[in-house]
């Protein structure tokens, strides 16, 4: 699997904040943090499957007001969310790859969103519990999800399109990695 | 309060010489609650058919005594079985019932138990569906007591145990005053993992209406227990103020104002009719907010944060240290003007969080100025220097660079108009800082220790404008710990600093056990 690590360099963050350039590495890059593990690209399945399935429900919900009233210009709304839609699907392949996670020393570093990005850092002695979640998708393809669970909901570390066995061992290592290194809330 | 015999006495055999328990009650035996629970607990019910009984039976019972018998209206159910003849039987059910009740209260008492070892406390209770309830004493996030009006009449409090998960709380309900204040203090020297105790002061036995009124007149707070120098206190004056200015009165002026002159401009009274409920609502929020700060008063103790407020039904709560997971200082706008804040904390356990009562799990300050606030910041963040004070200090008046704050960039300023200077980052010793907002101003504090894990993000405005936003995570409640606006630069720097020392400090925490030997305390 190719990794899309963009090098930017970073000379002081301080002394770079006030003449930024704005530029394409604007985009969230950590530094010296290379060698992402990621998906199987077979995830891309699942995601374009389970978004054609949102999609056909959000097509329904927009499509009631022209059903009912009759007045053509409603069909605008569905048709909005149609065109909305093939984008996101277009980019499930490149959202997929850009989730990736990492094994370090202390923490769990995770990352995922191309328009939206994101990356948390979990201490593994935070871990409440871990979870493996397999949906009827993934379940055809082989693949589960694996959620790092901790006391704050809002950290939701969800490792989505792992095979089963790679799941399997993450957690155990994970695991053996939290006892190590167990702690409070 | 227990007619069990003392046979064997596991946790007192672990103690060094000489040392003891304040109650007996923490001992690892199982236990009883006080006479009262059933009645305090359910009993009320009763108390009320009693009543309404008696004071339907009054006149029948005056015709009695005076032998003066008259007509009654009809419906009246005693007037309507005197007139049967059918008084007697009524009566002998009634007795039956009363005695069953009894019987089965006296029953639920019996099986109502529980006992305290040294890793967990239990309570077990059921005459038909047994339940067992167990908190493990090292998660306890906090202890709550509470004496609700009437059960201060009968010397009762209620002891609630806080264990991290939501509702997870194990409640002894009810147990009488002295023993409770004991207890706790029993619980939270076992669950400190010192093995050291202090001997018990000898309780001086009074007779049981003396007992009362001391209960009734004594200072919500026991002087013994905490330095004076520690304690922070709400005065009446201020508390009234902070309501009268607070924002929500001040969205209900606006909204009063703007139906009235809705109304008198269209000359129809809808709007004033659509705002009842919706007074009640914020004027009960209001009140209830009054009476839950009354007598507020917070103060350090060896065993944590002491939290207790209360007119006619007492509270007050002992928060053990490192249960504190983050803390928010802010500013409701009205409040710049005599300088006052509030300080909101989130907390491991939801128990208490129910409808208004938010309040009191929450607010830990519900008003006070700025060197109140820095001593309760001073509280809640032990091991904070003087230069830290200076930064907290900072942080919630400051602006700029001062105190060690990373600031927005200035093409920051389209995101951030007025708050730009505000809007800032630091740390401290094992805390990270957030300043947000120049009109609602706030500060928000996360010990390393507690932090859950650290995110950084990025959406496509903040990415046109080389911006992006950092996360701390935290256990759920007011306080959001998360800074927008910042230098992209500037948060993936603090994204792997914070992250290294969230790692750092989560290694060496040792507050779940804050008095064992080998740790400060």
């Amino acid at each position: 699997m190719k990794t899309r690590v963009r090098r930017v360099s970073l000379p002081n963050a301080r002394a770079n904040a006030h003449d930024h350039e704005v530029t394409l590495a604007n985009r969230l890059e950590l530094p010296g943090v290379a060698d992402w593990q990621r998906v199987s690209p077979k995830y891309v399945y699942v995601d374009v499957i389970s978004t054609i399935v949102v999609t056909l429900v959000l097509l329904v919900g927009t499509s009631l007001p022209a059903l009912f009233s009759g007045v053509v210009w409603w069909w605008i709304l569905p048709a909005v969310v149609l065109v909305i839609m093939i984008f996101v699907i277009a980019f499930v392949p490149r959202r997929v790859r850009a989730i990736g996670f990492q094994l370090r020393d202390d923490d769990l570093l995770f990352r995922r969103g191309l328009l939206f990005q994101r990356f948390v850092s979990v201490p593994y002695g935070r871990m409440q519990l871990i979870d493996i979640t397999r949906g009827p998708v993934s379940r055809i393809v082989g693949l589960s999800d694996l959620h790092f669970v901790t006391a704050a909901a809002s950290s939701s570390v969800a490792i989505p399109g792992l095979p089963i066995t790679t799941a399997e061992e993450l957690r155990d290592r994970l695991v053996a990695l939290a006892e190590t290194r167990r702690a409070g809330l | 309060m227990t007619d069990e015999a003392f046979e064997g006495d596991p946790i007192q055999d672990l103690l060094p010489a000489g040392a003891v328990l304040s109650t007996r009650l923490a001992d690892g035996e199982w236990h009883r609650l006080h006479p009262a629970t059933p009645l305090l607990r359910g009993g009320f019910v009763f108390i009320v058919i009693a009543g309404y009984f008696i004071s339907s039976a009054r006149q029948q019972l005056i015709d009695l005594v005076l032998g003066a018998p008259h007509a009654h209206e009809d419906g009246d159910p005693v007037a309507l079985l005197t007139a049967h003849g059918k008084l007697p039987l009524a009566l002998l059910i009634i007795a039956g019932v009363l005695i069953l009740i009894v019987v089965i209260f006296y029953l639920s008492w019996r099986v109502h138990t529980f006992r305290i070892t040294d890793e967990v406390v239990e309570v077990r209770s059921g005459l038909l569906r047994r339940s067992l309830r167990k908190g493990r004493l090292d998660r306890i996030q906090g202890i709550n007591i509470v004496r609700p009006f009437f059960a201060r009449l009968f010397g009762a409090a209620r002891l609630e145990i806080d264990v991290a998960g939501h509702d997870a709380n194990v409640r002894l309900d009810y147990l009488s005053s002295g023993n409770a204040d004991g207890l706790r203090l029993d619980i939270l020297r076992l669950a400190s993992g010192t093995r050291e105790r202090e001997a018990a002061k000898a309780q001086e036995t009074k007779g049981f209406v003396e007992q009362r009124v001391a209960d009734f007149i004594a200072p919500e707070l026991d002087p013994n227990l905490a330095p004076p120098e520690s304690v922070v206190k709400v005065h009446i004056g201020r508390l009234i103020g902070s309501i009268l200015l607070h924002d929500t009165t001040f969205t209900l002026l606006v909204l009063i104002a703007a139906a009235a002159v809705g109304s008198a401009v269209t000359g129809k009274y809808f709007a004033i009719y659509a705002l009842v409920p919706l007074v009640f609502g914020l004027g009960g929020f209001l009140f209830r907010r009054f009476t839950k700060s009354l007598r507020y008063s917070i103060a350090s103790t060896p065993d944590g944060i002491r939290v207790g407020f209360g007119l006619l039904t007492l509270s007050n709560e002992t928060l053990p240290p490192g249960r504190i997971h983050s803390i928010e200082v802010r500013q409701p706008i009205l409040w710049r003007l005599p300088g006052w804040w509030e300080i909101k904390i989130n907390r491991a356990s939801k128990s208490n969080a129910k409808g208004a009562d938010a309040q009191r799990n929450t607010t830990i300050l519900p008003v006070g100025n700025l060197d109140e606030v820095l001593r309760v910041l001073g509280l809640l963040l032990p091991g904070t220097d003087e230069a830290g004070i200076a930064s907290l200090r900072l942080g919630i008046i400051g602006r700029g660079q001062d105190g060690g704050f990373t600031n927005s960039p200035r093409r920051a300023a389209i995101v951030r108009p007025l708050s730009l200077r505000r809007n800032g980052y630091a740390e401290i010793p094992g805390v990270l800082l957030l300043r947000r907002g120049a009109v609602w101003r706030s500060l928000t504090a996360v010990p390393e220790a507690r932090a859950q894990s650290i995110g950084v993000s990025q959406g496509p405005l903040y990415r046109a404008l080389g911006l992006a936003r950092v996360h701390i995570h935290t256990v759920n409640g007011p306080v959001r710990a998360e800074l927008g606006a910042l230098d992209r630069n500037d948060a993936l720097a603090f994204f792997d600093t914070a992250s290294r020392d969230v790692v750092e400090a989560v290694s060496t925490d040792a507050t779940h056990r804050w008095r064992a030997e080998g740790t400060p305390a």
